[in-house]
């Protein structure tokens, strides 16, 4: 035999092998490494991506999975991480976003994502997750780009009821009433009203004042263009804002939230602003009995009105594992997946055929916010990324560190403004 | 002959470091310049379009923009902290020095235990500080052991200002500082009988007076509201972290400094008639001035870029004790708005040229005369 002939066979051989070899990858279950980037690493949070990673093993033991989680800031060092890697074109297998303009504003519109709706619809998934969450993952074609694994809720009061009850005070109902009454009254009996740590949940109690104060439809308006930043109202926020910051504790620059919310369960403190993420450090951390231990509210003004935010994750354009992708996301979506994760990490199932009204699972707070999400008006979250993007989100923080040291309401309107011009779509 | 393939092959064992170095520092420099005159941000990369020429905006924006408060808060803190940061590093690392130099039983000791914070990560010492400042659990509480009350200063959350000034008058200050340093040195030259220079100066103070009182220097600035400025307290606390951390270093390296000065200048100078504070005076601290020189470079560049000792004591966000540094991080990463990101470095790497430049021109300038 000629020696070209020979080699001609050899590469026809190896050609063969390699398309089986192609052929049987896409027949087989998904193999290989799955990279899951998120900024679990804490907490109930990292024990509900653990244990999901635990079952999703034992249904894919081929999948070899590559917990990238990184530590820090509420998500901002995981997100410049994600960002440099999405930019120097080595994205992970899938990443963590928050459901909404975070989502939107960015990765959809710049074209990054793909869309999952043949995995929606393979699942059935079309009716088991509600309708306006899934408007806020979906493009206006129709395209869904993320799995939701969980919902919390940002505008919630929490307290102790046997304090209020030893201090003489009820739960206010409007901010008017938390200031010109529940806050004198607590502070003449050497009481901290409120307990607020450093800047992002400050900016997380604003947005529960301007929800408070606003109404749902000038608050919704912020966001589309529909309601004037420099209004007399949204001026009023920021009013607001000072005369709590005058209730609260003097050191919040020196408290992370969970210090804030622990004053509260001491007895420093008499009420607490903060996601429903606070239940679980109460419940877990600090041990004490829903009802009794802890007890909650709407925040003030906002009686019948749900802020959410969701973690989703999605499957990024150049993925370079999507077979494994699809299957983890599969499961992530499913109610069994979802009553793994979110009794653990504290928050409520995305989907609606989870075993919400399991007590073993999902406790007293649990039952009554979902409750609310099935029943209430559902608006989204300003400090969690849902209505604004980061560029926006950033700046806002700047706004309000710096309102916290000059107190001026209308030149944090109008510095608002003139951001929500900028950075506002 | 010789000479010539020797020449050759010095410059081909410097090439490669010099390659490096231009690209991996200057053409980076340079990248960031280039951004820094754009409005690039992660939206634009991610969707792979180009960003577009801006000019100056992100700079004009940064020193009188409405929304880069922030920016400017950075820039006062820094030059506060920096002064004060050098001046207790210098004064306690020389104190220090003179101490250890009485030749005392167990130097070595003392000197590994002044040195060692320097061994410990910035973060760390955040961490520590940060717990020893919590106001109400710190060591504010130290006087309570001997009955006394808790002291009442409230450390890196302190609101207290001092020193006030609103942004708008910048320039008149700046103008104001620099026409009393004009005229110092006008008298100083005019003294001297130095007539050259003497008038020159005299000419910059007439300008600099005629800028002041005409009120160009007072609508120069175009930031439309009023904006307080001024040395916020709270970064007093930084100061004692990072003195903390660095007067050791000063001291190491002005115990090395007397060191080397001769026991004989010392005994001519007593002999001299020269009290023991006379020979610092006029001995030995005359020749340890090109160490204080290195010393203020060393501390200036790393107090105009600290970043992780801030971070970890504010938590990021708390403006008091803010620095350019984390507001270009921020900026970046979680506003995604690169170019401005870009612009805030640029400042940056100005800063601190300001303090590096003159030190290399200095020992450039007396290398030349040796040799």
């Amino acid at each position: 035999m000629k020696r070209s002939s020979i080699l001609a066979l050899l590469l026809i051989a190896v050609l063969a092998l390699g398309f089986a070899g192609l052929a049987s990858a896409q027949d087989a279950a998904p193999s290989g490494d799955l990279e899951i980037f998120s900024w679990w690493t804490g907490g109930g949070e990292a024990a509900g991506l653990e244990a999901l990673i635990a079952r999703f093993s034992e249904m894919y033991p081929d999948i070899n999975v590559i917990n990238a989680a990184v530590a820090g800031g509420s998500g901002v060092n995981a997100r410049a991480v994600l960002t440099t890697r999405m930019l120097g074109g080595d994205p992970p297998d899938t990443f963590q976003v928050h459901a909404g303009e975070e989502l939107n504003a960015l990765w959809v519109a710049a074209g990054l994502m793909q869309p999952l709706n043949d995995i929606y619809e393979a699942n059935g998934w079309m009716e088991q997750f509600p309708q306006g969450l899934l408007d806020l993952i979906s493009d206006d074609a129709g395209n869904i780009y993320v799995v939701p694994v969980n919902i919390h809720r940002s505008n919630v009061m929490w307290y102790v009821p046997a304090n209020l009850e030893a201090w003489g005070v009820t739960v206010p109902t409007s901010w008017d009433e938390f200031v010109n009454t529940t806050c004198p009254a607590l502070q003449a009996a050497d009481i901290t009203p409120i307990s607020i740590g450093e800047n992002w949940t400050q900016v997380h109690l604003w947005e529960s004042i301007a929800l408070g104060t606003l109404g749902v439809e000038a608050y919704n308006g912020l966001w589309d263009g529909t309601t004037n930043w420099t209004s007399p109202e949204v001026v009023h926020t920021f009013e607001v804002l000072g005369q709590v910051y005058d209730c609260a504790n003097d050191d919040m620059n020196a408290l992370t939230w969970q210090d804030a919310s622990q004053r509260v369960a001491n007895g420093e403190a008499a009420f607490n602003i903060m996601g429903d993420w606070a239940a679980g450090y109460f419940l877990v951390d600090l041990a004490l009995e829903p009802g009794t231990g802890f007890a909650w509210a709407p925040s003030p003004g906002t009686d019948g009105v749900f802020m959410m935010l969701s973690d989703t994750f999605g499957l990024p354009v150049g993925a370079p594992n999507p077979g494994a992708v699809e299957a983890w996301l599969s499961f992530l979506g499913s109610a069994e997946a979802q009553d793994l994760f979110n009794p653990v990490k504290g928050s409520l199932p995305a989907n609606t055929t989870a075993d919400i009204s399991n007590p073993d699972l999902y406790n007293a707070y649990f039952q009554s916010a979902y409750e609310d999400w099935t029943t209430n008006e559902i608006v989204g979250s300003l400090a969690h990324g849902l209505v604004a993007s980061p560029a926006f989100s950033n700046g806002f923080s700047n706004i309000i560190a710096t309102f916290q040291s000059d107190r001026d309401a209308n030149n944090a309107a109008v510095t608002a403004a003139t951001l929500a011009l900028q950075t506002l779509r | 002959m010789h000479n010539r393939r020797d020449r050759l092959i010095a410059v081909l064992m410097v090439l490669p470091s010099i390659v490096l170095l231009a690209i991996f520092v200057y053409g980076f420099i340079a990248i960031t310049a280039q951004t820094s005159m754009t409005d690039s941000n992660a939206m634009q990369r991610l969707s792979r379009l180009p960003a577009n020429f801006i000019g100056l905006q992100n700079y004009t924006d940064l020193f009188s923009g409405p929304l880069d408060t922030r920016f400017r808060v950075g820039i006062v803190n820094t030059v506060f902290f920096t002064a004060i940061f050098i001046t207790v590093c210098l004064v306690l690392g020389m104190l220090l020095a003179v101490l250890l130099d009485q030749k005392i039983r167990g130097e070595s000791v003392f000197r590994t235990i002044f040195l060692f914070p320097m061994a410990l990560s910035f973060v760390v010492t955040g961490v520590v500080w940060k717990w020893l400042f919590n106001p109400n659990s710190g060591i504010n509480y130290l006087p309570t052991v001997i009955g006394l009350p808790p002291a009442q200063f409230r450390w890196f959350i302190s609101e207290d200002r001092i020193l006030e000034f609103n942004w708008q008058d910048l320039p008149t200050i700046l103008a104001v500082i620099a026409l009393s340093a004009a005229a110092m040195f006008t008298l100083w030259f005019a003294v001297k009988r130095k007539s050259r220079p003497a008038i020159y100066g005299f000419v910059i103070v007439m300008i600099l007076s005629f800028l002041i009182f005409s009120g160009a220097t007072g609508s120069m600035n175009a930031l439309p509201n009023p904006e307080q400025h001024g040395f916020n307290l709270a970064l007093i606390a930084v100061v004692v972290a990072a003195g903390w951390q660095m007067c050791g270093y000063t001291m190491a390296m002005y115990l090395a400094g007397l060191r080397g000065v001769s026991e004989e200048l010392r005994e001519a100078a007593r002999v001299d008639g020269a009290s023991e504070f006379g020979v610092y005076r006029h001995v030995v601290f005359p020749l340890l001035a090109p160490i204080t020189l290195s010393a203020i470079i060393i501390l200036g560049h790393i107090s105009l870029k600290i970043f992780d000792l801030v971070y970890v004591m504010g938590g990021g966000d708390n403006l008091r004790i803010d620095m350019p540094g984390l507001n270009m991080f921020f900026e970046t990463f979680r506003g995604q708005n690169f170019g401005r990101g870009a612009a805030i470095a640029m400042v940056m790497l100005l800063l601190v040229a300001v303090v590096i430049v003159p030190y290399l021109v200095n020992s450039f300038r007396s290398e030349a005369k040796r040799s």
